[in-house]
């Protein structure tokens, strides 16, 4: 690099340049967290969903699932799976719960979790909360997630 | 050596390496899940696999980072490490939390992992890449503050230079920006919001000023290059990483319910990510070419400009791909992201600790250089490794753009599963990528034991 670009004005770039822009994500930070209560469907949040969303933790399901587009490619975007099961959180519980404990031969499988009939109903209605979600753009694309 | 605390920086890698090989076995398993889904099933279901490999992947970095701290921070500092016994302490401390860890993915159902360690008390279980058991993390807190303080009071009380203030600070904000994994709000965007404080203010800020610091250490040595010019590259590149990556976190924020600013916000900045792995690139070549020396470890060079090239492509070229608004649409979440991350993870951190390991682990095994034929090997499983891994990621990126067609963009979207079907073949492809990586690594292993001629060099 040219002589008349120190090393001087090299460190200034990056200590004032860091500091700034450090300081700018926290005020956009704080801007984008008064403004959810628009958008995070908090108004539906119960006991039951924070409930389905330790389930949803303790299983891992985000090991192989994504929500909101996050997470592992192995099985279904589950943000839009409620609309997907036709707003119905029976189908949804049946789902998990008709899993069979083998697998299906030659196939990706989701494993049994053995819930109980609360817990299938706190799950489901986790991932109905998540859909509620307003997602920009109303993500994802379709209702295949 | 110059000084014999760097000595503690082998038991870091060894253990490293060993982990890289766990980590890519079980990335080898998952490939195969990918198109044989009954593999190991249940005894092994894709999670448990996925989890052990990005842990793994994530343990052993910070065993390469840690480890290249205390090589090079004594050397740079002028001292000897202020706590040696504290160093080999903490080593086995993390090793030993980290095989329970894995093996307690490994051996019990999570949601029962869960239950053993009390995750109701504080829950932070269950994210991806933060799955480990909240007493880990908290294991993990222990063992980067005592980390810190090793390093922080050898550096504070010896010669301080460009390359270890900004190493600590990169390793500080490591530990800063890992707290964020003990929040985990119920409401599932702000969850999702500061989960990225962790994820992306590592990869995408914090660890791009340790791998920044790393290589240009490795280049002054290998290259004799004035400290000068090499120091003044170093704050450019990392500049240029914070201006673009700290609000590039926004890039994350188009679709998990945060408001619509980020939608510009995220595409502009990040598009401007690449800036910084390019600059490596410019200065990785630039300083190789103005060398005042030819370094015995041809090994090593090469481990360094490979960096700074797969890192660009990876992080950069693969990044740019689908980090704008509109393109990230319909791409995100697909394989388009997974060969992204693939490449990027490999090319700038996997890449940057052997760039590391291959100069420091013949210096501590009382050579300069690892000898001819032991280099020649090392040369060999470099290309095999980094090809591999341009295949997989091209396999994959190709995977992803199928499946962005079918499954988001064409008129009659099709179901996920029935997508994957039809993925088949590049699954089938990745996979055989994969192994020829594993062939790679496992011939990588063996240039440290192989015999032959010692190389000659001139002592400066």
């Amino acid at each position: 690099m040219r002589e008349t670009f120190t090393k001087g004005m090299a460190r200034n770039i990056y200590y004032g340049g860091g500091v700034f822009f450090f300081l700018v994500l926290i005020g956009l930070t704080v801007d984008t967290v008064k403004s959810l209560p628009k958008t995070d469907n908090s108004e539906n949040m119960t006991e039951q969903v924070a409930a389905g969303k330790r389930l949803w933790e303790v299983n891992n399901c985000i090991g192989c699932h994504t929500l909101l587009g996050e997470g592992a490619y192995f099985a279904p975007e589950l943000g839009n799976v409620y609309t997907r099961f036709g707003e119905s959180t029976e189908a949804i519980k049946g789902f998990i719960k008709s899993r069979p404990v083998e697998g299906i031969p030659g196939r990706r499988s989701m494993p049994q979790f053995n819930l109980s009939d609360e817990e299938l109903e706190e799950l489901a209605q986790f991932l109905k909360y998540v859909d509620g979600v307003k997602t920009a753009r109303d993500w994802p694309p379709n209702v295949q997630g | 050596m110059k000084y014999e605390s760097q000595g503690v920086a082998k038991l870091y890698f060894i253990a490293a390496i060993g982990l890289f090989v766990g980590q890519i076995l079980f990335g080898a398993i998952m490939g195969l899940q990918y198109v044989m889904g009954d593999f190991l099933f249940p005894e092994i279901p894709f999670n448990v696999a996925r989890m052990v490999h990005t842990n793994l992947l994530i343990v052993w970095l910070l065993f390469g980072f840690m480890g290249s701290a205390y090589f090079l921070i004594p050397e740079e500092s002028e001292r000897e490490l202020y706590s040696p016994l504290l160093a080999k302490i903490m080593f086995w401390i993390f090793l030993v939390a980290g095989a329970l860890t894995i093996l307690g993915y490994l051996l019990v159902p999570y949601a029962q992992l869960a239950d053993l360690t009390m995750n109701d008390l504080l829950p932070t279980m269950g994210r991806e890449f933060l799955e480990q058991p909240t007493i880990t993390k908290i294991g993990i807190v222990i063992v980067a503050l005592a980390f810190l303080f090793n390093i922080g009071m050898t550096i504070l009380t010896g010669r301080k230079t460009v390359i270890t203030l900004v190493l600590l600070t990169g390793l500080v904000g490591l530990a800063v920006f890992f707290l964020f994994s003990f929040y985990n709000p119920d409401n599932i965007v702000l969850d999702k919001y500061f989960w990225w404080f962790v994820v992306h203010l590592w990869v995408e800020g914090v660890w791009e000023l340790i791998m920044a610091s790393l290589l240009a250490y490795v280049l002054i040595k290998v290259t004799g290059v004035d400290r000068e010019v090499i120091e003044k590259w170093l704050y450019i590149i990392i500049a240029m990483a914070l201006i673009s990556g700290l609000i590039g976190t926004g890039h994350h924020f188009y679709w998990i319910g945060t408001p619509d600013y980020w939608q510009w916000l995220g595409s502009v900045f990040s598009a401007l990510e690449p800036i910084p792995f390019f600059m490596m690139t410019l200065f990785a070549f630039n300083v190789v070419n103005k060398r005042r020396r030819d370094h015995p470890n041809k090994a090593a060079v090469l481990w360094a400009l490979g960096t700074a090239v797969m890192a660009f492509l990876g992080a950069g070229v693969w990044g740019f791909l689908h980090t704008l608004a509109p393109v990230n649409y319909y791409t995100h979440g697909t394989q388009v992201t997974a060969a992204h991350g693939h490449m990027a993870f490999y090319g700038a951190y996997v890449m940057v600790v052997l760039t590391m390991i291959s100069y420091a682990m013949p210096i501590m095994r009382g050579q300069k250089a690892a000898n001819e034929t032991a280099q020649k090997l090392e040369i060999h499983s470099f290309w095999l490794m980094t090809i591999s891994m341009v295949f997989i990621t091209l396999f994959l990126t190709v995977a992803g753009f199928v499946q962005t067609y079918l499954q988001r963009y064409s008129d009659e979207p099709q179901s996920f599963m029935v997508v994957q079907e039809q993925l088949a073949t590049w699954y089938w492809l990745r996979e055989a990528a994969g192994v020829v990586f594993l062939l790679g690594l496992f011939l990588y292993i063996y240039s440290f034991f192989a015999k032959g001629k010692e190389v000659e060099f001139v002592e400066e």
